[in-house]
């Protein structure tokens, strides 16, 4: 019975994980190393690896601070509306995020309040890289806060209180005390929510308007590739996300075998 | 250093956890607030280091009103119940926090606070450990890196929270008798919460007694032990038995008799008679309190006897030697040797 299950879980596995990936880099080099790294190096690939790396370098931060934030405030206050607070927090998990990218268009597209005041002003949002950014941190707010809240209850006020009853203030006790006692919890949140941040679709297909060269991410651009029966050149570039996906995954193993006991929600993703 | 609480209250959510409370603590003494959980003990505790505001009233410390002063301007030393030691810091780092996070006009050279850390332990009896991190250490150790971390920013008032109610009754008692010797060598005034009343007369020069948001009673061990100011304390400060009773012509009836103990100073009415298992004596007389023997079971050295009282099984305890041949019996009378009588309120 034992070996029937597993022997169950990894063809399945097998057939919907380890395939695909297989797929993935079979095709990408099929026309041999030279051929995937010229893909890799034409211009829009380039290109569409930089914005990608961009949107992570802006949106991944951002939502550490935004999340450190909201955990903070969620663990070790209570006030009104913090169940509220923790539902809006799970909001962009329960939203698709094609949905996601078309609140940002409502917002701010030519037909909203905000879209033809902001362009009179020379801010461009839609179809451009403001956009891309803002939909990434939607939708990849809650990575950092989910993993931090549950940790930062578990642990309690008990250590902050100690350092400022020894006299530290608060920056002191922040950087001192609190952030030592989340970093490992903090470094999965921040593993997750980047390679959401440099995997997403949806909300950045909506409002990116899909510019070669300029308002294409990665996915977007692999996408393009394919539809344009550029094989060879679309797996060159999703063999790099895949690869990105196994390295956070190792990474993600790493700190779950290490660290477990400081990673609260470790066995929830 | 002199703190005097004065007419304070606090409330949680319009809950209130302490009603007008005032204290006096006297420089240098060992004070414990003792109590049941939920009688505001840990609040008062938290409202003197000011990790609580109060919601009226004011806290002084010596003239200085530092009601509203932030717990880094107080300066006390508190430990935590569960020691609330910096996990990722060795021992050393954590007894030098206090120092270390000093701004630079006020902070030692680095040297100095390595001295005075390395110090401290010695102190509290953990040179050589101070390359551990706290979870090397056993719970009795912890508990005096917190003590050692407190007193190294050299406080005005130390303040313990529970501190050692997560230790094994063994480690408890030496931690206790070391406490005190801390305490007499280093003479800061010192206060302590526990729920443990063996352990706050032991340790205290004077200890305050609470309950449900109020002080009962303040006073030295042996105040509070023999000279109870209520019922509660009576009861909550060691063993107790409780019977109706009335005095009359000078003396006190239960379930009217009289049982041959002189009701002094007793104005006449109804109320309750308090004594303690050991404070009874074993008598033949007629006039006395008697019950039937319901149980008896050994406790220490000597064998405590539960007794069913009147008509309507009022249970009393006794303390007789072990070996007392009145162990064996159905029935014995005794008399209360010392006793106090809180009468009904009119």
């Amino acid at each position: 019975m034992q070996w029937l299950l597993i022997a169950i879980s990894l063809a399945f596995m097998g057939l919907f994980l380890v395939m695909p990936l297989y797929a993935v880099f079979h095709e990408a080099l099929r026309q041999g190393v030279g051929v995937f790294f010229q893909s890799l190096q034409s211009r829009d690939a380039q290109s569409a690896i930089r914005l990608t790396l961009l949107v992570a370098a802006i949106a991944v931060p951002l939502n550490v601070v935004f999340g450190i934030c909201a955990a903070w405030a969620i663990a070790k206050y209570e006030f009104k509306g913090k169940a509220f607070l923790i539902t809006l927090i799970d909001l962009p998990f329960s939203v698709s995020p094609v949905i996601s990218g078309l609140v940002y268009v409502l917002l701010f597209g030519s037909g909203s309040l905000l879209g033809p005041w902001l362009r009179a002003n020379g801010v461009e949002i839609l179809f451009a890289v403001p956009g891309i950014v803002l939909a990434t941190i939607f939708v990849t707010f809650p990575f950092v806060a989910r993993e931090l809240i549950p940790l930062m209850q578990d642990q309690g006020t008990g250590d902050e209180e100690a350092a400022i009853s020894l006299g530290a203030n608060g920056w002191q006790t922040f950087f001192r005390v609190t952030l030592p006692n989340i970093k490992w919890g903090l470094l999965y949140g921040v593993l997750l929510c980047n390679a959401r941040a440099m995997g997403e679709f949806g909300a950045v297909a909506v409002v990116s308007g899909k510019i070669r060269g300029q308002t294409t991410t990665m996915p977007l651009q692999v996408e393009m590739l394919y539809n344009e029966y550029n094989g060879t050149a679309a797996f060159a570039l999703a063999s790099l996300l895949a690869l990105l996906a196994l390295v956070t995954l190792v990474l993600k193993s790493i700190l779950e075998w290490r660290f477990g006991d400081e990673l609260a929600a470790s066995g929830r993703h | 250093m002199q703190v005097s609480v004065k007419n304070v209250r606090k409330e949680f959510d319009r809950f209130p956890a302490l009603h007008d409370v005032s204290l006096d603590i006297v420089s240098g003494e060992l004070i414990a607030l003792l109590g049941p959980s939920g009688s505001g003990k840990t609040t008062l505790l938290r409202l003197i280091a000011g990790l609580e505001y109060p919601t009226s009233g004011a806290i002084y410390f010596g003239d200085e009103d530092a009601s509203h002063k932030s717990v880094q301007e107080r300066n006390v030393g508190f430990v935590f119940q569960h020691y609330a030691l910096f996990r990722h810091m060795t021992i050393l780092e954590n007894v030098s926090f206090g120092l270390k996070v000093r701004p630079r006009e006020t902070r030692p050279a680095a040297a100095e606070i390595r001295r005075k850390a390395l110090e401290l332990l010695d102190l509290v009896q953990l040179s050589g450990l101070e390359k551990r991190y706290p979870n090397q250490l056993s719970g009795g150790q912890r508990q005096r890196v917190a003590l050692a971390r407190a007193l190294a920013i050299e406080p005005r008032v130390l303040l313990l929270d529970e501190p050692f109610g997560a230790l094994d009754a063994q480690v408890r008692r030496e931690l206790r008798k070391w406490l005190r010797e801390i305490h007499d060598r280093t003479g800061h005034t010192t206060v302590f919460v526990t729920h443990d009343q063996e352990e706050a007369l032991e340790l205290s020069d004077r200890l305050c007694v609470m309950s449900q948001g109020r002080i009962e009673q303040v006073g030295t061990p042996d105040d509070v032990y023999d000279r109870p100011a209520s019922p509660f304390v009576f009861g909550f400060i060691g063993e107790s038995s409780e019977l109706p009773a009335t005095v009359e012509n000078g003396e006190f009836w239960v379930d009217g008799r009289a049982i041959g103990v002189a009701a002094t100073d007793q104005a006449p009415g109804k109320g309750k008679l308090y004594f303690r298992p050991h404070d009874v004596d074993l008598v033949e007389a007629d006039a006395a309190l008697a019950g039937v023997v319901a149980g008896h079971r050994r406790v220490g050295g000597t064998r405590r006897v539960e007794l069913s009282v009147g008509g309507d099984h009022r249970k009393v305890e006794l303390d007789l030697p072990f070996d007392h041949p009145a162990g064996e019996k159905t029935r014995l009378a005794f008399r209360p040797r010392r006793w106090r009588f809180f009468p009904e309120a009119v």
